[in-house]
């Protein structure tokens, strides 16, 4: 098993008011290339934080993150980046949008437009491929974010509560999309959400992190087989490891001693 | 039965382009009334010969004279002429200098006092200095209207590009831009609608500097004719003047305000 993504010792500590307050203490974490993992935890646990520095937009006050080996510099299209709130380019369509990756990368017109029509038909977005964000729906425009990501075919996806704003109906569907495609070409996935439900039925592994200071409390493993199906959804052995990463989640005591 | 079924038809119908329509032309009727019921209570002070207000009819067979001998385009043409080179001098320096004080903070630092400074001045006051600097040509009033549209048009600018949201930013970089196709890509069309504000503001500001500034020192414009016509109680010209700057300032307002429509109609309107 080879590593995509490695966090060793990692430390963030943010100034505030004379004392600094610790975001995330000594969090040790690696992540398989082309596995699917899941973080959960309250909110200030400084999931998003984590994320952020896999993404190259957040650094480490101590620590390495470290991606195929070498240590995170900044943000780089190996690395997709879906965010909570869709960050579409509101003035672009969405062609334009899932485009704009493709374009940085250099990509001559006809080859952009190939992968463009790909990535938007991959997460059904055929029909809306010349409408502004404005007009498209919560769901929607989550979809097209994917799609943008996706495009210009990253090796890792670091989602950020990527359907956090979407009713629980179209969260569902979403999740199976997603899975769909991520099964149908492998890449590796780090997921942070705060709904537990979505973070066992999609993960092969599950990292619970506890609070103040930001650390990880538990790491669960899902043993159950992909493609995830409702039935499995409906499984008591779905259950019963939903409830273990709950109670994790839920009841984590006190913060250890220091070591 | 129709009778019935007409009217629960017409309540789930969402807005169609037909009823929209129909709510505009109901407002533009409403606005017509008005404008007719203005000029009667117009015409009756005027009868009834209030202050020796002059009537419609004596403002607009004034107005006819002064567009017959061509007096009203040569005024217009001057006016006209000093707005937009001192509107698109300012505005053309206001956007690289809003983004400028956006974008890097050490010329936020070095222009900010300055902007604020001056914009607490009204560039009317700065009238007798710029005639003192710039004798009495075109220099003096160009000027004044190049900062009025200046100031109001770089605090948009500035203030765009501070807005622009940081998840934007952050998408574009971790799809691999640079911070200038950053600028160029995302801080530029974002803010588009700030300026495009600022800009409105701009010309507001500038058109009423420019009369204003006829007023003191020039041979044609619009300012000037009223001035000149004060001097000999001439009540129809000074009317013909302000209607005319009313409808034109009016004009200009609506062009700019439906190139925003077409330029920032992406905007989620909440």
């Amino acid at each position: 098993m080879t590593e995509k993504i490695s966090f060793r010792d990692v430390v963030k500590t943010f100034p505030m008011k004379g004392t600094d307050f610790t975001a995330l203490n000594g969090v040790s974490l690696d992540i398989a290339d082309r596995e699917f993992v899941t973080v959960v935890g309250p909110s200030g646990c400084g999931k998003s934080t984590l994320l952020n520095m896999a993404a190259g937009l957040a650094e480490p006050t101590s620590g390495d993150v470290l991606v195929d080996g070498s240590p995170v510099t900044g943000p780089g299209p190996d690395r997709g980046v879906i965010f909570q709130q869709y960050a579409l380019f509101p003035w672009l369509t969405v062609r334009q949008n899932v485009e704009f990756g493709l374009r940085l990368a250099g990509l001559a017109a006809d080859e952009r437009r190939k992968r463009a029509e790909h990535a938007i038909e991959l997460v059904d977005l055929t029909d809306f491929a010349d409408a502004l964000p404005k007009t498209l729906s919560g769901g929607m425009k989550q979809r097209c974010a994917i799609a943008r990501a996706y495009a210009v075919n990253p090796q890792v996806l670091l989602m950020d509560e990527p359907f956090g704003a979407l009713d629980a109906l179209t969260r569902v569907q979403l999740q199976d999309q997603l899975l769909d495609t991520w099964s149908q070409d492998k890449r590796t996935v780090m997921f942070i959400t705060h709904d537990v439900d979505e973070a066992v039925y999609l993960a092969s592994r599950v990292v619970v992190m506890a609070a103040r200071p930001g650390r990880i409390h538990r790491i669960v493993d899902v043993d159950l087989p992909y493609p995830r199906t409702e039935e499995i959804r409906l499984s008591p052995e779905f259950g019963r490891i939903r409830n273990e990463v709950w109670h994790s989640v839920y009841h984590q005591g006190t913060a250890p001693a220091a070591a | 039965m129709a009778v019935i079924t007409t009217p629960r038809k017409r309540a789930t119908r969402p807005r169609t382009r037909r009823t929209e329509r129909r709510g505009q032309v109901r407002s533009l009727v409403l606005n017509a009334i008005a404008l007719a019921a203005g000029v009667a209570v117009w015409a009756v002070l005027a009868a009834l010969n209030v202050e020796s207000l002059p009537g419609p009819l004596a403002v607009a067979q004034k107005a006819g004279d002064l567009i017959a001998d061509g007096t009203l385009a040569d005024d217009l043409l001057a006016s006209l002429r000093r707005v937009f080179t001192g509107f698109a001098l300012g505005t053309a320096l206001a956007i690289p200098v809003g983004f400028l004080m956006g974008w890097y903070p050490t010329a936020r630092g070095l222009l900010e006092p300055y902007v604020q400074f001056f914009r607490t001045i009204p560039p009317l006051a700065l009238i007798p200095l710029a005639i003192v600097l710039m004798g009495i040509g075109e220099t003096p009033k160009v000027f004044v209207i190049f900062l009025a549209a200046f100031l109001s048009c770089v605090v948009a600018a500035f203030q765009g590009v501070v807005d622009v949201d940081r998840t934007l930013i952050n998408a574009a970089r971790v799809l691999g831009a640079s911070d200038r196709v950053i600028f160029l890509k995302v801080v530029i069309p974002a803010s588009t609608p700030f300026i495009l504000v600022g800009m409105r503001i701009g010309l507001g500001a500038a058109w009423a500097t420019v009369v204003a500034a006829e007023l003191i020192a020039a041979q044609e414009g619009l300012g000037f004719r009223m001035q000149h016509a004060q001097t000999y109680y001439d009540l129809d010209t000074i009317f013909v003047g302000l209607i005319t700057i009313g409808v034109l300032g009016l004009v200009m307002d609506r062009l700019l305000l439906l190139a925003e429509r077409r330029l920032t109609g992406w905007q989620e309107r909440r």
